[in-house]
């Protein structure tokens, strides 16, 4: 059986993120192949059961990126996005979960290379940390 | 403002205040604890007539459903109403009224420092009577009674935040003697007019309280440190939450968990053929119902931050899991991040309903 390869959620939003994804596909930038994307109207619209669900249900992984603070094509939703996520990281921490298997990252349209590196770093992240055990469903 | 000096036992006091209020036509009701005769237990009662009001013994250590929970669905009737609270319940309407679920225009607000409240098991079984000389005694001495909640035992919030009226009844006096009533605002000044009583110019002295705060914040560490106890983290958490059997007793008598219709109750965890088909392709088995734990998480990351400490959820769980003190102890975090105590100032946002521009920079 070939190499366990880590699966990652990536929860991209439209109008930066997601574009920035696309500019490093269309700029042929080789980034690993372990991101599963789904896209969202905004990082607000990410509720934090979205984060543990995906953990539970076997992803290894989670990045959530958006625009960068201040240029949310809705003004604000990513300010309210990081409000949630700072309520949900000592959550994840009491929880036990690895604080590296759930990552936020700011990307915009333009930032194609930054994309790549992002989700590079994530992967490496992650397969460091093994596969998650922990919040799987086992009963 | 003015106190009041009481001179007969502060529940008593606290009756007298509510008949006077509810006579001269200053309140059309009146909500507070009552003792039901036949069974020696007790309820909480919404009296409209003064002469309803004999069984009424408004401070007493028990909590059969959090107050501020039940205000939320008569505070918007346009009556005046004057209610009796503890701190923590005072606190949990504070919360609900920032969720635009009640509103304090038409409520006079009593309540008081409060010694922690007896679990329901005890007051089912009837020991309250029995219990309350020797309870008194401890509160008045500014000790902690040990059958009491545990989050009680570890509740430092135990001095009523923004009360109109504030009753003095632990630490510095015995219930029965010497207790103090303060008028903290202009509105308890109005509806107190003409209310015998020697008055005063006392001013509400926390440091009397003092011995009461450290041994709290002594019990509170111990609470803390029992859930973690093997570390934190899942096995831990499994351990803790694995019981749970699905009841939703914890959600209901949340009052912190308004929403009419709760995410878990919600079409979103409806479980049909295709779930369990999904699931079940995946491995063998599945525990039924599912998302017992996940329920717990979810109301962890949608309320922990607004958590009173009240102990309703802990005390009807049939199956003795620590809800509220896991509650206590992640919404103690969670609400440190935006420096907020659930319940302090009705004008304090909840701290994911707003946002600064320049704070968490490491996020991202």
């Amino acid at each position: 059986m070939s190499e366990w390869q880590p699966k990652i959620l990536a929860i991209l939003c439209n109008w930066c993120s997601y574009a920035g994804a696309d500019l490093a596909g269309v700029s042929r930038m080789q980034y690993p192949p372990n991101i599963r994307v789904v896209r969202v109207p905004c990082s607000g619209r990410v509720d934090p059961l979205f984060i543990m669900k995906s953990l539970q249900s076997g992803f290894d992984g989670v990045l959530i990126s958006g625009c960068h603070p201040g240029d949310c094509h809705y003004i604000s939703g990513n300010y309210v996005a990081r409000r949630k996520f700072a309520v949900l990281k000592p959550l994840l921490e009491f929880i036990g979960i690895e604080p590296d298997r759930v990552q936020f990252s700011w990307i915009s349209a333009g930032e194609g290379e930054r994309f790549a590196t992002v989700v590079t770093k994530v992967t490496e992240d992650i397969r460091k940390l093994g596969p998650s055990t922990k919040l799987v469903k086992k009963l | 403002m003015s106190s009041i000096i009481i001179d007969t036992s502060a529940s008593r006091k606290v009756r007298e205040l509510l008949r006077f209020l509810l006579e001269s036509g200053k309140i059309d009701a009146a909500v507070t604890m009552r003792k039901i005769p036949e069974d020696s237990s007790y309820d909480l009662a919404l009296i409209t007539d003064a002469s309803n009001l004999d069984e009424a013994v408004p401070i007493v250590p028990v909590m059969t459903v959090n107050a501020g929970q039940v205000l939320s669905s008569i505070s918007t009737s346009g009556k005046k109403i004057a209610v009796v609270l503890k701190p923590c319940e005072l606190r949990a309407f504070v919360e609900l009224v920032k969720r635009e679920q009640g509103s304090f225009e038409n409520l006079l607000t009593i309540s008081h420092t409060c010694g922690g409240v007896f679990p329901l098991d005890l007051v089912a079984a009837g020991k309250i009577e029995e219990l309350l000389p020797k309870y008194e005694k401890i509160i008045s001495k500014g000790e902690v009674p040990a059958n009491t909640r545990d989050t009680c035992r570890a509740c430092e919030h135990f001095i009523p935040m923004n009360a109109d009226i504030t009753v003095a009844v632990a630490g510095d006096c015995e219930s029965g003697k010497g207790c103090v009533m303060y008028l903290n605002t202009d509105k308890a000044e109005e509806y107190a007019e003409g209310f015998s009583g020697e008055r005063g110019e006392l001013k509400f002295d926390p440091s009397a309280l003092k011995k009461m705060l450290d041994a709290r914040l002594l019990e509170k560490e111990k609470l803390f440190a029992s859930i973690t106890e093997d570390g934190p983290g899942l096995d831990r958490l499994l351990d803790t939450f694995g019981k749970c059997i699905g009841c939703h007793g914890c959600n209901s008598v949340c009052p912190i968990c308004y929403c009419l219709l709760c995410d878990f109750e919600s079409a979103n965890f409806d479980y049909n053929l295709p779930y369990f088909e999904e699931h079940l392709s995946r491995r063998a088995a599945l525990r039924l119902p599912p998302d017992t734990i996940f329920f717990h998480l979810g109301r962890l990351t949608h309320m922990s931050f607004s958590c009173v400490g009240c102990g309703m959820c802990s005390d009807v769980c049939p199956v003795g899991i620590p809800v509220a003190a896991v509650f206590r102890k992640t919404g103690e975090k969670t609400a440190a991040l935006f420096d907020y105590v659930p319940g302090r100032d009705v004008e304090e946002s909840i701290p994911v309903m707003v946002y600064k521009e320049e704070e968490f920079s490491d996020i991202g």
